[in-house]
């Protein structure tokens, strides 16, 4: 008997476009009522994920089971149950706000009383009640993504998949999807979604996958994959272009968990950034500029990759 | 700031899903709901013409035309043998203009047959919605086309009526192949204007709709009748004029059905590919 509260169960899971393989055989759980996440770079592979997930795209190898079903034969009946928010808006521009939600209500066979009702109640949830009329075109980025999630929701799915949910957004903006995510995340949605951005990850994923290259690197809660792969303190420095080469042999003398020099900036991993400080001073460096700051997701994904997660 | 409560569904299966023509239903009603909103326009295009056609050709041109003698028209008015056949040839017209862009549009510019594809509904309902939206703009086109031509005294049989489920048929030979090529497309729209150019407009002069097709050269004759636009002409033209028979207009109706069919396999496996990538 499969454990009711595994909502999506992935084993080896692959897809090839061509002699091209964006997932490379990956294995995963989704739980009721978490939020989950797939952070890596672009092109690692999280798209072609959600897609199959979304249940169109077809898998062209492993296992995956949504919702105790196949997406290959049970695809529309899967889709019913999902809400999903796509990296493109994929809204009808020509069509007002309201237009939109009823349209696509209508999809799902909804009654129209329904979806009346449920467009005013998620219109106030995004924020756009004053505009449900108002067509979409002039809306802003961040209205279109609000309009997209209302859009997502209209079918009370069981499980929202968010590809890239704030990519394109001004920090603003991003700060109210997050808002928004987090909200229905504590309303007990269960949330799967796709990011670059690390602090998206830690804000909003309870347990996220580390992707790239097509293949999962890691996998935990922030916290447990920040314990493991990296230090508590971060010293980041940064010298003048002359001295960066020079300085960073020398600092090879200070006891460290672990070194990295970037093309910009050296960054030692310690337990006391502070301490660690003293003993650059003491070799007689003296950086332009230094910061002690906490790990993050982002030190995580260049110890096990090799690379920074805006590089791509 | 208070939010509203959300509901979220705990389990229950299999909602949302209906039969296939159920399914389609649906995604026509999106296209009708966009169509709410440029109704107006379509009419008086659909309305002005034919008007302008039938009056500058069939009754201008006409004039000449039936001055000259009328025998290699089968003895009726110019008038009386354009009108049925550009019937045929508007709804050719129409079906282009829902097919091409429109599917180009909401697959790749708007992308929402993408949204719609994330929803119960599967490509194929997704391409039948659609072709349901051509064949209601069809047959708007074609009774609009039948009442101008009425008017204008251009209609010899009752026979006529029949006239305008043919010239649909005739628009959806067109409209299913067209729609599965645009859907495919995958960079930009420019295949549409040669299509247009080189496609429709000789398909528009040379498939009997202005004269019969025995005054071309005989060694083109054979591309005329293979053209389903010619089959269109001359059935509708038949009916029209009352000079049916039995055998020739299945025969029109079944090669149109034959197209328009191929046009429907085609289509259901060229929006799967691209929508379930």
């Amino acid at each position: 008997m499969p454990d009711p509260d595994v909502l999506i169960r992935a084993r080896g899971l692959t897809k090839r476009f061509g002699k091209f393989t964006a997932v490379d055989g990956i294995d995963f759980e989704l739980r009721r009522g978490e939020a989950f996440g797939f952070l890596g770079p672009n092109g690692a592979g999280k798209s072609s994920t959600m897609r199959m997930i979304g249940c169109v795209s077809p898998p062209s190898g492993g296992e995956l089971t949504i919702l105790g079903l196949d997406p290959v034969t049970d695809g529309s009946a899967i889709r019913a149950r999902l809400g999903v928010v796509p990296q493109e808006d994929t809204l009808d521009v020509e069509l007002t706000v309201r237009e939109n939600l009823l349209v696509y209500g209508r999809y799902f066979g909804l009654a129209r009383a329904v979806i009346a009702e449920r467009t005013s109640r998620l219109l106030d949830f995004v924020q756009l009640s004053d505009r449900a009329d108002d067509h979409v075109e002039p809306l802003s980025g961040g209205m279109k993504r609000r309009l997209t999630i209302a859009r997502s929701l209209i079918n009370e799915p069981e499980i929202l998949i968010l590809d890239e949910p704030t990519t394109g957004l001004d920090p603003q903006a991003r700060h109210v999807v997050w808002d928004r995510l987090f909200r229905l995340k504590q309303q007990g949605v269960t949330l799967i979604l796709t990011t670059h951005y690390m602090d998206e990850a830690e804000q909003l994923c309870d347990r996220l996958v580390v992707m790239d290259g097509g293949k999962i690197a890691a996998e935990g809660s922030p916290r447990e994959l920040i314990e493991t792969y990296s230090s508590r303190e971060v010293l980041e420095l940064r010298f003048s272009t002359f001295e960066h080469d020079q300085a960073a042999d020398k600092l090879a003398a200070v006891p460290a968990e672990r070194t990295e020099v970037l093309a910009d900036r050296v960054l030692l991993y310690v337990g006391d950034g502070d301490a660690a400080m003293a003993s650059v001073r003491g070799l007689g460096l003296e950086p332009l500029t230094s910061l002690v700051r906490r790990s993050t997701l982002e030190d995580v994904f260049l110890r096990l990759t090799g690379r920074r997660l805006e590089d791509g | 700031m208070t939010v509203p409560a959300l509901r979220v569904r705990r389990s229950q299966a299999g909602t949302g899903v209906a039969g296939p023509w159920q399914m389609a239903v649906r995604a026509f009603q999106s296209w009708l709901v966009n169509y709410r909103r440029t109704w107006r326009g379509t009419i008086y295009s659909s309305v002005l013409m034919p008007v302008l056609y039938l009056g500058a050709m069939g009754l201008g041109l006409g004039t000449l035309v039936n001055h000259h003698g009328t025998a290699g028209l089968g003895g009726v008015s110019y008038l009386d043998f354009l009108a049925p056949g550009l019937m045929a040839a508007t709804a050719m017209q129409t079906a282009m203009g829902e097919s091409l862009y429109p599917v180009f549009s909401a697959v790749k510019w708007q992308q929402t047959y993408q949204a719609a594809a994330a929803t119960p509904l599967k490509p194929g309902d997704i391409f039948r919605g659609h072709l349901l939206f051509t064949t209601m703009r069809l047959v708007m086109n074609m009774v609009v086309f039948l009442a101008i031509m009425s008017l204008f005294g251009a209609v010899r049989s009752a026979w006529v009526v029949a006239a305008v489920p043919v010239a649909v048929l005739t628009g959806l030979a067109f409209a299913t192949p067209l729609d599965a090529f645009a859907v495919s497309q995958k960079k930009n729209d420019q295949a549409f204007a040669v299509i247009f150019r080189f496609g429709m407009i000789p398909l528009f002069l040379f498939s009997g709709t202005f004269f019969p097709v025995t005054q071309l050269p005989g060694w083109i004759r054979p591309l005329a009748y293979a053209t389903p636009l010619w089959h269109g002409v001359a059935l509708c033209r038949a009916l029209s004029l009352g000079s049916a028979d039995l055998v020739g207009s299945l025969g029109h109706i079944a090669y149109l059905t034959a197209i328009a069919g191929l046009g429907l396999i085609a289509g259901e496996r060229a929006y799967r590919r691209r929508l379930h990538v």
